[in-house]
């Protein structure tokens, strides 16, 4: 026999479920007294740098059903490219921007609304930069391990066409799945959990 | 937001161990309905890490209030307290490679001692507990260990089956230093014959698994006249080391 690696297994992942609110959003569904705001609920102040903008996302079952029992978290460069966090090693980011960010999906219309900025643009392994975007995080009732993908920006036309991790998507149809749009300083984006539009989603 | 990591270790800049999702429940669980309409189809795209799944928030203790660890308390009117079984709950977050992480925040929530949730969503017959409202959280120490109070939570039936019934049990929700990391998941109690039973758990494939989310009892850090005690181990993604990388600091 060889050495043993000892290697542990990754606890298995189980469902947020539909009550996701009173861990991550008490204050949201209405338990107050306990944390005095919602984690993640604010992410710019009035000295962070860059550009303003909103998101609105939404994610939607395989009949095109918005879920209203879904949590999403985001996570982000700053204006500069930097991320806010001990990994990284090219500088100190803006220390008026934490970067990430989460939202439950209001429980009628289905959307999450961030205000935020728009990230710079962050090197790819290679030292190439990837196109500006926005990592997602999506969590619900009937999601058995949290979702990941990405959200690029409609009006990055050029650096989305040099974005490495864009360029790997081998069923190009599929690339507008990633793309947000912009509409005046808000980029609305659709998550679809299946279908002819599904999302495309990343194992990473 | 303060973002130190409450350690003087260097920063690990390396990627993770590439997931095992045969170890995970798939998308797809069609036990559990909710999974049919929500699961995703088509193959993932995959790709090693990049910065943006190596970096990551970490929270600073300073974020903490006294109470957030003590679920028995911190919605209970003053001199008042949660009913039900009374429990610590207590392990060590550490990552793949078996090594304690530092600096992780652990967020968690549950139903009441009597299976029901204080969530407008939630109309089971069992009442609310003035006192419990059902959340808490907590932050790593630097071997990674963490520990709270709460009552142990009731199991209760759900809309699934026609009579099915959740194991009693505690949401995680846990922060590692990378957002690939990132993971939610439930902890179950040592002994729950509805455990086996529960369409949710049936999701996991192999009976390690389900076994490496179920909490065993911890009769050594019970504390006397007071509280039972779970230890209640999480384990995330392994990093690899960066000695062999290409630096992405420098460019």
């Amino acid at each position: 026999m060889p050495q043993s690696l000892d290697r542990l297994k990754e606890s298995p992942s189980q469902t947020a479920g539909p009550y996701v609110h009173i861990g991550l959003t008490p204050n949201f569904c209405g338990i107050s007294g306990v944390y005095a705001s919602d984690l993640g609920s604010t992410m710019v102040n009035d000295r962070t740098k860059g550009e303003r903008i909103g998101l609105k996302i939404r994610v939607l079952d395989g009949t095109g059903t918005p879920l209203k029992d879904a949590l999403i978290e985001i996570w982000q460069a700053d204006a500069d490219g930097l991320y806010n966090s001990p990994t990284e090693m090219r500088g100190a980011a803006d220390p008026n921007f934490f970067g990430w960010g989460r939202c439950p999906t209001d429980m009628e219309t289905g959307v999450c609304a961030f205000e935020t900025i728009k990230p710079g643009r962050v090197p790819f392994r290679d030292g190439s930069l990837m196109a500006p975007h926005i990592t997602l995080w999506i969590v619900a009732r009937g999601i058995n391990l949290g979702l990941h993908t990405r959200l690029y920006f409609s009006d990055e036309e050029k650096a989305n066409g040099e974005d490495p991790i864009l360029a790997r998507i081998e069923h190009r149809v599929r690339v507008p799945t990633l793309i947000a749009e912009r509409q005046g300083d808000t980029y609305v984006f659709d998550i679809h959990l299946q279908g002819e539009k599904e999302t495309v989603f990343f194992d990473s | 937001m303060p973002s130190e990591s409450g350690s003087n270790r260097r920063p690990e800049t390396g990627a993770f161990f590439q997931r095992d999702r045969t170890w995970h429940p798939p998308a797809l669980t069609p036990g559990y309905k909710s999974s049919v309409l929500r699961s995703p189809q088509k193959a993932l795209l995959s790709f090693d890490n990049t910065l943006s799944e190596i970096a990551g928030p970490v929270f600073g203790h300073a974020m903490l209030g006294e109470l957030d660890a003590d679920l028995i308390h911190n919605f209970a009117r003053p001199g008042e307290s949660a009913i039900g079984e009374r429990i610590i709950v207590h392990g060590r977050v550490l990552d793949e490679r078996g090594v304690g992480v530092p600096g992780v925040l652990i967020e968690f929530w549950q139903a009441n001692a009597g299976g029901r949730y204080r969530h407008k969503k939630d109309g089971y017959l069992a009442p609310l507990d003035p006192n419990f409202g059902g959340c808490g959280r907590t932050i790593t120490g630097e071997d990674g260990g963490y520990a709270f109070r709460t009552v142990k939570p009731g199991p209760y039936p759900w809309p699934n089956g026609p009579n099915d019934w959740r194991p009693a049990h505690i949401h995680f929700s846990v922060f590692g230093h990378g957002f690939a990391q990132r993971l939610i998941t439930q902890m179950y109690f040592q002994g729950d014959p509805l455990i086996w039973k529960c369409p949710i758990v049936r999701g996991i494939a192999d009976k390690a698994a389900i076994e490496a989310l179920t909490a065993v009892l911890d009769t050594q850090a019970t504390i006397p006249m007071d509280a039972l005690a779970y230890k209640f181990d999480i384990v995330l993604r392994g990093r690899r080391s960066s000695l062999f990388e290409n630096r992405l600091e420098g460019n």
